[in-house]
C-alpha cells in the first residue's frame, strides 16, 4: 500500500512537472470553459427571462466540456516519442498509473473549476451554496474516473479527439443528471431531505465507475 | 428467384468451405422458426389482436415497439457477456460475438426508438420526451454508436477487441444507472408490465409474447449470419496473410 502511494505520487509529480513547464493543458481548459460560459450567457440572455433557471445546466455543460478537453490531453504527451512505452516499462504497477493519471486529471479539472466558478456566479448573479462545492467535487471525480480510462484508449485510436466525447458522454449522463438536479435544488433552496438522494446516487456512481475503471485499466495497456 | 438464391448460396458455400472447416447450411431450423414466428406475429398483430378502445389502431405498433426495444437491450447484455468472456479467455469467437451483437443491437434499438416516436406523437402529442425509458433507449443508442466507432478507429485486432470489451462493461454498468437516475426525475412511459393483467386482453398479451419471441429469434438469426460473415472475413484475412508470406 505504501509502495502504491509512492508510485502514484511519483507519476503525479512527473505529470505536474510537465504541466508546470508548459501550462498548456490548464490554460486550454480554462479558456474553453470561459468561452462556453460566455456563449451560454449571452445566447440565453436573448430569450430566457430567468437566467437562474438555466444556470445549473450551463454549469454542468461547461465543466463536462472543458473537463473533457483536459482529459483528452492527459495521454497526448505520453504518445509522443514512446513515452507511454517508457511509462509502462517503469517498475510501477499498471493500476498505479491509472490512479496517478486519474488524480492528476482530477486536480487539473478541479483547478479549472475553481477559476471558472467566480465568473459563473458573477454572470448569473447567484450566491454560492457551500454544499455545491461537494456536489461539483463528486461530479469531477466521476468525470475523471471514466475519462482517464477513455483517454488511455484514445492513445491508441485514430481520430482520437473526435472519439473521446462520443465515448465519454453516454457513460456520464447519469452523473450530469444528478449534478444538475442537485445544483438546481441548492440554487432554489429546496430542503436537503428532498434532494439528498441525488448525492447518494452520485457517490454510488463514483464508487462503481472508479472500481470498474480501475479493474479494466490493465486490459487497456497490456501488450 | 428461389433458384437464383439457391445458386448464390451454393456458390458461397463452395468458396466458403475451403476457408474454414465449418460449412454452414444455407437454411437452418432457426431460420424456419424465425420466419414462422414473424409470419404468425404479423397475422396476430394486424388481424387477430383486438382494436384498442382509446388509442385505436395506433396501438398495434406497440407489438413491434416492445419487441424491438427488448431485443435492443438483450443485445447489449450479449455484447457485455461476450466481452467479459473475451477478456477472461482471450478467444476470438467471443469478440466476434460481442461485436456482431452490438451491430444488431444498434439496429433494433433504432427501430424501437422510431416506432416509439410514431406511437407517441398521436397518443402523447409529442415525438419525444425525456422519460426514463426513452432516455435510456437514447443513451443505449449512443453507447452502441460509440462502441462501433471505437472499434473502427483501432487498427490492432487484439487491442480493438480488448477496448471494445472494456467499453461494453462500462456501458452495461452505466445504462441501468441512467435508467434509475431518470426514473427519479420523471416517469411518463406506460409501465406495461406493472399493472395487473397488463391492461391488455388475453389476445393482446399472446400477440405481444409471440412478437417478442419472433424478434428474439430474428436477433438470433441475424447474429448467426453476422458471425458467419465475420468468420469468413477472418479466414479470408488469414489466407491473404499466408499468400503474402508465400510470395
Amino acid at each position: 500500500m505504501k509502495q502504491l502511494i509512492y508510485q502514484v505520487g511519483t507519476v503525479i509529480r512527473k505529470d505536474l512537472a510537465v504541466e508546470m513547464r508548459s501550462r498548456e493543458r490548464l490554460i486550454a481548459m480554462l479558456v474553453f470553459a470561459l468561452i462556453v460560459i460566455l456563449v451560454f450567457s449571452f445566447a440565453f440572455d436573448l430569450r430566457v427571462q430567468d437566467a437562474a433557471a438555466v444556470a445549473p445546466g450551463v454549469l454542468w455543460v461547461t465543466f463536462s466540456f472543458a473537463g473533457m478537453l483536459g482529459l483528452g490531453r492527459s495521454f497526448v504527451r505520453e504518445r509522443e516519442d514512446g513515452c507511454l512505452d517508457g511509462l509502462l516499462l517503469c517498475p510501477v504497477d499498471r493500476s498505479a498509473i491509472y490512479v496517478a493519471k486519474m488524480v492528476g486529471n482530477l486536480l487539473f479539472i478541479a483547478l479549472m473549476e475553481a477559476c471558472t466558478l467566480p465568473i459563473f456566479f458573477a454572470l448569473f448573479n447567484l450566491a454560492l451554496p457551500p454544499l455545491l462545492l461537494v456536489v461539483i467535487l463528486l461530479g469531477t471525480i466521476g468525470f475523471a474516473a471514466v475519462g482517464t480510462l477513455f483517454a488511455a484508449m484514445m492513445a491508441y485510436a485514430r481520430a482520437r479527439d473526435l472519439l473521446l466525447p462520443v465515448l465519454f458522454f453516454p457513460i456520464v449522463i447519469p452523473l450530469l443528471i444528478a449534478g444538475v438536479k442537485l445544483s438546481a435544488g441548492l440554487f432554489d433552496g429546496q430542503p436537503w431531505s428532498e434532494i439528498n438522494h441525488w448525492l447518494h446516487f452520485m457517490i454510488a456512481f463514483d464508487v462503481i465507475l472508479l472500481v470498474v475503471s480501475y479493474l479494466s485499466f490493465e486490459y487497456l495497456v497490456e501488450e | 428467384m428461389a433458384e437464383r438464391q439457391s445458386q448464390e448460396t451454393t456458390a458461397r458455400t463452395a468458396t466458403g468451405t475451403p476457408l474454414k472447416a465449418r460449412p454452414a447450411r444455407a437454411i437452418s431450423l432457426l431460420h424456419i422458426l424465425t420466419a414462422g414466428a414473424i409470419a404468425l406475429g404479423l397475422v396476430m398483430a394486424f388481424l387477430v389482436a383486438p382494436r384498442e378502445a382509446t388509442m385505436g389502431d395506433v396501438q398495434r405498433i406497440f407489438y413491434f415497439h416492445v419487441a424491438a426495444s427488448w431485443t435492443g437491450y438483450l443485445a447489449l447484455a450479449v455484447t457485455f457477456v461476450a466481452g467479459l468472456l473475451y477478456l477472461r479467455r482471450g478467444e476470438r469467437r467471443w469478440d466476434r460475438m460481442s461485436w456482431a451483437s452490438a451491430e444488431i443491437g444498434l439496429l433494433f434499438i433504432t427501430e424501437g426508438i422510431i416506432t416509439g416516436s410514431l406511437w407517441a406523437k398521436p397518443v402523447w402529442g409529442t415525438w419525444w420526451t425525456w422519460d426514463p425509458r426513452l432516455t435510456t433507449s437514447a443513451v443505449l443508442w449512443l453507447v452502441y454508436a460509440a462502441y462501433l466507432l471505437l472499434r473502427h478507429s483501432i487498427e490492432e485486432e487484439a487491442r480493438r477487441a480488448r477496448f471494445g470489451a472494456v467499453y461494453s462493461i462500462l456501458a452495461f454498468v452505466a445504462v441501468p444507472l441512467n435508467f434509475m437516475a431518470i426514473r427519479w426525475w420523471r416517469a411518463m412511459h406506460p409501465l406495461v408490465l406493472n399493472s395487473p393483467g397488463f391492461g391488455m386482453t388475453p389476445t393482446m398479451l399472446i400477440t405481444l409474447i409471440i412478437s417478442v419471441v419472433a424478434f428474439t429469434l430474428l436477433y438470433m438469426t441475424m447474429l448467426s449470419l453476422r458471425l458467419r460473415v465475420a468468420r469468413a472475413e477472418e479466414a479470408l484475412r488469414q489466407l491473404r496473410l499466408q499468400q503474402e508470406g508465400l510470395t
